[in-house]
């Protein structure tokens, strides 16, 4: 493979792996002279290896487009993505203080609304929000936290800084592909585990686990957790039974629960009704509960928001979190994290243009051939344009949407987004751009996951990474370039502790074995 | 337990039991025609005779010959006992329970799934059927050794245990009744004897019960001790005996389940009890059709306790 790592050329973008003059980035050195080393067979056998991997582990994302197919078996690309771990313990920094804010945020919202009246964001962004749900109004959850999953996309630009492009508040999926990429990763190439110093991430259930227990309003016994899932068709549904399994929860659908006159949900159960304490819900508000928002749901269940209101039970996501993860709001976050925290933001925002602002609009409109226009709600990488890449007519079409209703659309900058080398169809890398989802829980303690699920546009110069559109993905190594000697160290050390067993005594006789 | 988790866990070990049923079935059948004379003419067809599938196949095939009744029986989706079918089933019903089923159970699924449909070819054609048979029975016996060696003996477990000996006798009393049909068939030949011995010798194997109905018996192979031998020995897995007492003794560890022993007692009473050791032919297979009776009724009895539909 050492040609094809000669001719590897990231176009000036900056390069996860590889720096401008062709060398491997300090913590991707093993990794790289690892995979130099590798011949293009070699690498085709890995690939293959870790394609019945996911098969075997029916890791499956499900695409809409793909008519009834469950089983699509999720992409991923055997090539790892790797963060220096002195770069990413900042952006954990960054990470748990843009959610402490952003939860703090959502609970003024619910309440005094302090932020509004002290004039640091306008009355009419927080009222023309499709996701303010005014059921929530007045509703303390525990520790004032809404928001207790969050998932935060990260781009690198050209100038080799993490920015935030989105916060995910409502119910971000990816985690479990986060873990089955590691666990598959570990199969493909057990050598190069061995000689770098890799973090670890598989204790993210365990901590999802704990956060969500805290959050029980039946402090004298050990809550009941229930995973509440739309069902098989949903493209996330893999997730869902995996999360509650590693958790040791329910997987639980709609009509698996009731709501009792005593406003308490319970299971339905072979012995009859069993009450259950926290709901970690991947079902969108709307369809939580058809008495107070759709009322054709099928997927919720009935009196659910009552339930949540009167305190019986706790949601995670909280019902009308993701006021906070709309893109207009986004563009308010730097203010938002000063005004409760008095902090400045350690990871910066992407620039962001609101349409609603008559010169901002201007702007996008003059330019909309160099920026990407998104919708302030959609998720999944849906209703954008991407300007560069746009027709003439597509153009015109989302001029006509932003003047029709610029409250619903910002702009930014066409972002020079990262690259990685990426084995595309025959087994030679070439540069992909990909972006990055951490993990963060916040309820009584705060988590970040270390790393988290990168995610890689497949089509070259692209820069639609979503799973729901065809996007791939990596495993992500947070790496210690400082280990090298402490692990040495720890090796010896080790050898000192550990104290032998004693050796197995019983073996059965040689006679009883019918061999004399 | 969540009721609806139960009741999948339960149709889990069904149709699990079913395909590695339905698979052994098939690769038996295919040897005792090699060993039938010449002049004995068994027909593939009792094969869906077996499994009550009469109306299915005559709505999806005209011609009861060998590979249409195999396709069926292996490969037709729209055959909801078939071994595709089946195992389709199993799998979602292992997907939407995987909180209380073993990781390695699902990825063992998914690999036996993957098998079976880049080789499912392998299995119409008869060259490398026994092949293709025999990895669908190792990939159901390694599911079962996993469930045996990892699972909790909890709730789930004993529905699992629920399912799978709910079916089984089930497929043992379809399998005796078979048999029974086949020497009924064959009664006026000259060969009746040794053909006789045959079809019985291949019910056990179908069983897999050969080796220890001789060891518990001590006897040559004869029809009643043969019948004797799979409804009423407390010992070996597949009887009707034991799966009775499975199932008695796994309802009792459930809640609620007074009306199901009792019922259970009943069947057992009259099918195991008053089991009477010279009875074949006709009046047998009336028996056996009373016991899938109610088997039919202990699934309706079993839903209505622990997987009720509610309000």
């Amino acid at each position: 493979m050492q040609q094809y790592w000669k001719e590897y050329d990231s176009s000036g973008f900056y390069d996860e792996l590889m720096s401008a003059r062709g060398n491997a980035r300090l913590p991707a050195k093993k990794l790289v002279s690892y995979l130099k080393s590798l011949t293009p067979e070699d690498i085709a056998a890995r690939r293959m290896a870790a394609d019945a991997t996911i098969q075997a582990m029916g890791v499956s994302f499900t695409v809409y487009t793909d008519e009834g197919n469950i089983d699509r078996a999720w992409p991923l690309d055997i090539i790892p993505r790797v963060i220096a771990k002195k770069q990413w313990d900042i952006a954990e920094q960054g990470l748990a203080q843009r959610l402490q804010a952003l939860n703090m945020f959502i609970d003024d919202l619910y309440h005094d609304q302090k932020i509004i009246k002290d004039g640091i964001i306008p009355e009419f962004v927080l009222k023309q929000s499709v996701n303010y749900r005014k059921e929530c109004e007045g509703v303390s959850p525990a520790y004032g936290v809404w928001a207790h999953v969050c998932g935060t996309d990260l781009v690198r630009a050209g100038d080799g800084e993490l920015y935030v492009l989105e916060d995910n508040l409502r119910v971000p999926s990816g985690v479990s592909y986060m873990l089955e990429n590691r666990s598959i990763m570990k199969r493909v190439f057990p050598e190069v585990f061995e000689q770098v110093d890799i973090a670890p991430i598989g204790d993210y259930p365990a901590r999802l686990f704990d956060t969500l227990s805290a959050l029980s309003p039946r402090k004298e016994k050990q809550p009941i957790i229930a995973v509440l899932t739309p069902g098989i068709f949903n493209s996330a549904y893999f997730e869902h039974a995996f999360l509650a399994q590693q958790m040791g929860a329910e997987l639980v659908e709609g009509s698996d629960l009731v709501v009792g006159d005593d406003d308490c949900v319970y299971m339905k159960n072979i012995d009859g009704l069993e009450q259950v304490d926290v709901i970690y819900r991947r079902i969108d508000d709307l369809f939580l509960d058809p008495e107070v928002f759709h009322k054709d749901s099928i997927l919720g269940v009935p009196g659910l928001m009552r339930a949540w209101r009167a305190g019986k039970v706790a949601l995670a996501n909280a019902p009308g979190a993701g006021v906070a993860d709309d893109k207009v709001v986004y563009a308010y976050v730097p203010q938002v994290i000063k005004y409760y925290l008095d902090q400045d933001p350690i990871i910066p925002n992407v620039e962001t243009f609101l349409c609603y602002k008559d010169s901002e609009r201007n702007y996008v409109l003059n330019n909309l051939d160099k920026l990407v226009v998104k919708p302030a709600n959609e998720s999944g990488g849906y209703g954008m344009l991407v300007g560069p890449h746009s027709t003439k007519k597509e153009r015109e079409t989302f001029a006509a949407l932003i003047k029709a209703n610029p409250r619903n659309y910002i702009a930014q900058p066409t972002l020079d987004l990262s690259t990685a080398p990426t084995l595309i169809g025959k087994h030679t890398p070439e540069p992909r751009h990909l972006d990055l989802r951490p993990f963060i829980l916040q309820g009584k303690d705060t988590y970040v996951t270390t790393g988290g699920l990168t995610r890689v546009a497949m089509k070259k110069g692209s820069l639609v990474v979503n799973s729901s559109q065809g996007g791939g993905s990596k495993d992500t190594w947070i790496v210690d370039t400082d280990a090298d000697k402490a692990s040495t160290a720890k090796k010896i050390s080790a050898k000192k502790t550990v104290k032998a067993s004693p050796s197995k005594a019983s073996n059965q006789s040689q006679s009883s074995q019918g061999g004399a | 337990m969540l009721s609806k988790v139960a009741e999948r866990v339960y149709w889990t070990a069904r149709y699990l039991e079913r395909i590695e049923s339905t698979a052994r079935l098939i690769s038996i059948y295919d040897k005792l025609l090699f060993d039938l004379p010449r002049t004995v003419q068994l027909s593939w067809y009792n094969l869906i005779t077996i499994n009550s599938l009469q109306k299915d196949f005559s709505e999806r095939y005209a011609v009861q010959d060998e590979r249409n009744v195999i396709k069926f029986l292996i490969g037709d989706e729209s055959n909801y006992s078939s071994i595709v079918s089946s195992l389709k089933a199993t799998r979602e019903n292992i997907r939407t329970t995987r909180d209380v089923i073993p990781s390695d159970v699902w990825y063992a699924i998914n690999e036996l799934n993957r098998y079976v449909k880049d080789n499912i070819q392998q299995g119409i054609n008869r060259g490398k059927r026994h092949e293709f048979l025999s990895n669908i029975i190792c990939g159901c016996q390694q599911i079962l050794g996993t469930l045996y060696s990892d699972m909790p003996h909890d709730a789930a477990w004993t529905f699992l245990r629920i399912g799978r000996n709910l079916e089984r006798a089930d497929m043992t009393s379809r399998n005796i009744d078979a048999a029974m049909a086949g020497i009924m068939e064959a009664q006026d030949i000259d060969e009746a004897v040794n053909t006789h011995q045959i079809i019985w010798l291949n019910l056990l194997r179908s069983l897999n019960a050969d080796h220890s109905y001789r060891r518990a018996t001590r006897q040559a192979i004869k029809g009643y001790d043969v019948v004797g031998y799979l409804v009423t020995n407390q010992y070996f897995p597949k009887s009707i005996e034991y799966c009775l007492n499975a199932l008695i003794s796994a309802c009792e560890q459930l809640p609620n389940s007074e009306n199901l022993t009792e019922y259970l007692d009943a069947i057992k009473a009259d099918i195991v009890d008053d089991y009477e050791p010279e009875s074949l032919g006709q009046p047998l297979r009336d028996d056996l059709n009373e016991l899938q009776l109610h088997i039919i009724d202990l699934h309706k009895k079993i839903s209505e306790t622990w997987f009720p539909v509610w309000d």
